[in-house]
């Protein structure tokens, strides 16, 4: 049990994250409402984001800002372990807006559904469908 | 001017995507000739690269100057320099040969179409030329999100099976997302080729397990393998004709593409086929995926439909062959990439054409079409034969080389699974032929014309559909050529 628990909370960042895309997957397969299965999609998606965030995480380092990087005391010497590691931050940047910009596609077709049957409870679509 | 081809081929199309979305606003007419000259330029330069390829080898093409492991590269070589020419034709002819269609089923929005056309392309070219795998997500999407676009412009149920495949294709591109994450905790690169030169070492470590096993899941979603080929077959049944014959033959070959990009490059054959020993439980799905596209096509009574069904069984194909493990099978997976593309592309095109003049594909709608339009059924009857695999279209060869991979994999299940396929293939574009030729016209269609005259397609979409069908001819007689000095020097010398 206390190897469970210490298995947890030493990894915590990925079981947070694993637990998000589960609850976001759940939304995606089981919900009904279409509005609620895209926003289980963009919970899937941050799920990653903060994975990604997460992993450039290093401990006593602060943002990767350069300390003193001109002015009069400048000085050149950088300590990599000074700063946590920036590039999973730009990556998920774009990441970020990719989910941004399937979330508006998303919505945008939901509109699009709701104009065509004025609904957007699956069962009730999928059964406008069949009758025809 | 040829040393910055892998550039214009991505940026052209983008670059004119903006500009075709100000060019609507001013005049509609000034859309497709910009398109058409955009996706001229990206033809013109992946057909250079290709050439280039095969003059001087890999070609490495640093973006803005900088250097592999801190920059992007695009990275070219025989594998993509022979997928990006199919990619970019496929295009190209789809985008030709769609112009009246496009004008007749919505004149008020061809601005938005031809911008979304060149973004989706602008996506799927840049999957393929580019060597740095966070780029190929950002790329990915970009396919995807403008696909979504094209495939909702469409009948009443496109949106609704849009969204079904948004959510399919966002949870895919995800998984590959977290894969390139896993494989950047163990390597600290993004760039593919600097990533197989850090990952051997790293070969026994579950995270690097965990980051195949989770690219090929997000890959397999992506390209419809079949447990995972649920969202495929709506999406692209309702879609409008010119997005569809865009985006059938284009994207589950692309995404074929990087899966044997994934296994050739970023990982070795080796650990993928002998340390995983995945391979034969991939070669079955495989199996199942062909048998159950083929069965479930037989199940439908309306062209469009059935032919998704047999996509989605091509992707059990060239899946099965790359995962064979040997050289015949990838050859055959390599090659089939192009074929199918082409094949593809032929009979979506013919759905197009009949589609524009009948306004409709179910089986009922076919009756009499070999007298009314007859060349556009002669198309069709290419493109089925190269399905079903008759010598000399490309189809037939492409099949020839998975069945000897089978073999020599020793693999006969798979083989009896292609063999069926082929049957069931004849049996359901005998059953097209069949309506099309002997039945006589519908009542509800016959009366608006006089039943037994000529009433083909316009010109401008017939012709590219002939060109297509006499490539698919051309491809199957050239097969010699391409295997032995493209696709040989694609395979690490390594895979026997």
């Amino acid at each position: 049990m206390t190897d469970l628990i210490s298995m947890v909370v030493a990894k915590y960042n990925f079981w947070i994250y694993i637990t998000l895309m589960m609850i976001g997957l759940y939304a995606i397969i089981a919900k009904n409402n279409l509005v609620k299965k895209i926003v289980g999609m963009n919970i899937f998606q941050t799920a990653i984001i903060l994975f990604y965030v997460s992993i450039s995480v290093k401990k006593g380092a602060t943002i990767p800002i350069l300390e003193h990087g001109h002015g009069p005391d400048a000085h050149h010497v950088v300590h990599a372990a000074d700063y946590i590691n920036p590039l999973p931050h730009v990556l998920m940047l774009t990441a970020i807006v990719v989910g941004v910009a399937t979330l508006g596609v998303a919505l945008a077709l939901a509109i699009k559904v709701y104009d065509n049957y004025g609904t957007l409870e699956e069962d009730e679509i999928l059964a406008q469908i069949r009758e025809k | 001017m040829s040393e910055q081809y892998p550039a214009l081929l991505v940026v052209v199309p983008l670059l004119s995507a903006l500009v075709v979305s100000i060019a609507g606003w001013v005049n509609k007419r000034l859309c497709f000739p910009i398109a058409v000259a955009a996706l001229g330029v990206a033809a013109w330069s992946a057909v250079g690269l290709l050439l280039r390829v095969l003059d001087k080898g890999v070609i490495v093409y640093k973006l803005g100057g900088w250097s592999p492991p801190m920059g992007i590269a695009y990275y070219i070589d025989y594998l993509n320099g022979l997928v990006l020419p199919v990619v970019a034709i496929v295009a190209f002819i789809n985008l030709i040969a769609n112009k009246k269609a496009v004008e007749q089923q919505f004149p008020d929005k061809i601005g938005p179409f031809y911008t979304l056309y060149l973004l989706m392309v602008t996506g799927l070219l840049g999957i393929v030329v580019t060597g740095d795998a966070f780029n190929l997500y950002v790329l990915l999407e970009i396919a995807a999100l403008t696909g979504y676009g094209l495939l909702a412009m469409g009948e009443e149920r496109a949106p609704l099976a849009t969204l079904n495949y948004l959510y399919m294709g966002t949870i895919g591109a995800c998984f590959y997302l977290l894969g390139v994450g896993y494989l950047y905790i163990v390597t600290g690169s993004l760039n593919m080729v600097d990533i197989a030169r850090l990952l051997p070492p790293l070969y026994q470590s579950k995270a690097v397990l965990a980051a195949f096993i989770i690219c090929m899941v997000g890959v397999w979603l992506k390209m419809a393998f079949f447990p995972l080929h649920a969202w495929l077959p709506n999406a692209y049944t309702y879609a409008n004709s010119a997005a569809s014959s865009l985006i059938a033959p284009l994207v589950t070959k692309v995404m074929i593409y990087v899966m044997i990009r994934l296994i050739l490059t970023v990982f070795t054959p080796e650990f993928v086929f002998t340390t995983l020993a995945l391979s034969n439980a991939v070669v079955w799905l495989a199996v199942i995926a062909i048998v159950m596209g083929a069965v479930l096509a037989l199940a439908e009574r309306n062209l469009k439909k059935m032919l998704t069904y047999i996509v989605v069984a091509e992707v059990g194909y060239m899946v099965g062959g790359a995962w064979l493990g040997n050289r015949d099978g990838m050859t055959g997976a390599i090659l089939h990439i192009v074929n199918d593309a082409l094949m593809t592309l032929c009979v979506f095109m013919v759905v197009g054409n009949i589609v524009y003049k009948v306004k409709g594909y179910a089986f009922e709608d076919l009756k009499g079409l070999f007298r009314k339009m007859p060349f556009t059924m002669g198309a069709l009857v290419i493109g089925a034969m190269s399905i079903i695999g008759v010598p000399p279209t490309c189809g037939f060869f492409s099949k020839w080389y998975l069945i000897v991979g089978a073999i020599s994999a020793g693999h006969y299940g798979f083989m009896a699974a292609l063999i069926f396929s082929s049957m069931v293939s004849v049996v359901l574009f005998f059953r097209v032929f069949e309506i099309c030729y002997f039945e006589p016209f519908a009542d509800h269609h016959g009366h608006d014309n006089h039943p037994g005259g000529m009433d083909e397609a316009p010109v401008s979409m017939v012709v590219p559909l002939l060109i297509v069908a006499v490539i698919l001819i051309l491809v199957g007689l050239y097969t010699g050529d391409i295997v032995n000095h493209v696709i040989q020097f694609a395979i690490p010398e390594t895979m026997v």
